[in-house]
């Protein structure tokens, strides 16, 4: 019988939940440190030197043609050995499993939302980049008080069904044993041999913050357009 | 890194192949290909069905539509371990699972990417075959969808890098493509997690990189067409 009570009290609810909020923090957390990185990489491939922009595109597509799993992979079972032992101790000390997914989400995202804002940036007019310049501003500068902000707003629905995407590969943070929702989904399934319990449960949570999102990516594109 | 390919590059391309079954790169390429030639009619008829005149059929479509598409892909391959075997009978295995989660997953992002191609033909194209005096269905097959394909290639294209990435999450429910063949190389050699996992990156880096630099000369292409025929 579908029961789908039981979930909603005693310790699975509590993990269920404990694992929505840790989903919920690996994608805020995350959002904080790709949007900067991912404006830095926009800038590389937008950069006045060719050396820069090759940079910034070697970036874009290194991490964009390899599965978010391998980059789990490496940053959990392969990066940590390169670093110095006092410095591997004290990661291992800590949560380095959320540390891992953190770094491979981070870099991940911001490959993708690099093109969004770089994309932003080339449908500013060219025109509003020259009267920056004319008007004595350093190439930086220009861009900064000039163009960024434009760009930005142009490249808010991209970025917010970036966003979304970012949303489900949180998912994938459980093949190296970040307890969020996924994880917590398959130990309440083991625990309880309720499948379709848990997985209704973690389908409705991911389809409503998806939900959320979609709908604030559809006011803002209404907003722009 | 050179010993690692030297001692395991068989088991990496193929698995246990030809004494067990088929696994590693292989395995890979094989899925992600099936996937892509069964999600494509999939994907053509959900995109149709969500472009059609008739409610009762476009309703239901977007709304299947937009609940597969906020769930990530994982939970729809469980989902699949979980129901396959009840509605086929019997064990579908990994690879069967895993080709049905595929199938769905990429159905529907396929169906958007018909959607969109549809709508790029220009209205005046509907008009004309319809005042021709064909249906809907045979102006859609005869006039809009020949030209709608070819604007969608590039996508199509870029589709198949995105299956081949996605075939990697088989690793979760213990298919063994060439991630999970990677993770047992590393479990065999202990020592090497870099070199192991860099090779593995490598491996998809070569893969989805010629994939999608082909993408984006067809788009070129198609751009120089356009602009010569305007």
């Amino acid at each position: 019988m579908f029961d789908l009570n039981f979930l909603l009290s005693g310790d699975y609810r509590d993990w269920l939940v404990s694992g929505l909020l840790l989903s919920l923090q690996l994608m805020g957390i995350t959002l904080l440190l790709a949007l900067p990185l991912a404006c830095g990489v926009a800038m590389l491939r937008l950069a006045p030197s060719r050396l820069l922009n090759g940079l910034g595109a070697a970036y874009v597509e290194l991490i964009r043609n390899v599965p978010l799993l391998a980059h789990f992979l490496f940053w959990y079972f392969g990066a940590p050995e390169l670093l110095p032992e006092t410095w591997k101790e004290r990661l291992y000390a800590g949560n380095i499993e959320a540390a891992s997914a953190i770094a491979a989400l981070t870099l991940y995202t911001a490959a993708y939302m690099a093109e969004d804002i770089r994309s932003g940036i080339r449908a500013i007019p060219a025109q509003q980049f020259e009267a920056g310049r004319a008007l004595g501003f350093s190439f930086l500068a220009t861009m900064r008080l000039c163009i960024v902000p434009q760009a930005l707003r142009l490249a808010a629905p991209p970025l917010l069904s970036q966003t979304l995407t970012l949303w489900q590969n949180t998912s994938i943070a459980t093949v190296i044993g970040v307890a969020e929702l996924m994880y917590q989904t398959q130990r309440v399934e083991a625990a309880s041999f309720r499948s379709v319990e848990a997985f209704v449960f973690a389908s409705a949570a991911y389809l409503a913050v998806s939900l959320l999102i979609a709908g604030l990516a559809a006011v803002l594109q209404r907003k722009v357009s | 890194m050179l010993e690692l390919l030297h001692d395991y590059w068989l088991y990496f391309l193929v698995g246990r192949y030809p004494e067990g079954p088929l696994g590693g790169l292989a395995l890979t390429v094989v899925l992600a290909s099936l996937a892509l030639v069964l999600s494509l009619p999939f994907g053509l008829l959900l995109g149709l069905a969500r472009l059609s005149p008739w409610r009762l059929l476009r309703w239901p479509v977007a709304a299947l539509i937009h609940v597969v598409r906020g769930i990530p892909l994982l939970l729809v391959i469980f989902w699949a371990y979980f129901f396959l075997p009840s509605i086929t009978g019997h064990e579908s295995g990994q690879f069967g699972t895993m080709l049905a989660a595929l199938v769905i997953f990429d159905g529907i992002y396929l169906a958007e990417i018909v959607r969109a191609g549809v709508q790029a033909v220009p209205t005046g194209q509907v008009e004309a075959a319809r005042s021709l005096g064909l249906n809907y269905l045979d102006s859609m097959r005869s006039v809009v969808l020949p030209q709608a394909l070819r604007h969608m290639l590039p996508s199509l294209v870029n589709q198949f890098v995105s299956t081949i990435k996605e075939t990697s999450l088989g690793y979760i429910i213990g298919l063994a493509e060439v991630s999970f063949i990677a993770s047992q190389v590393n479990g065999l050699v202990l020592t090497k997690p870099v070199q192991v996992y860099a090779l593995l990156g490598m491996t998809y880096f070569v893969l989805c990189f010629s994939l999608s630099r082909a993408a984006f000369w067809l788009e070129r292409r198609q751009a120089r067409l356009l602009k010569a025929a305007a």
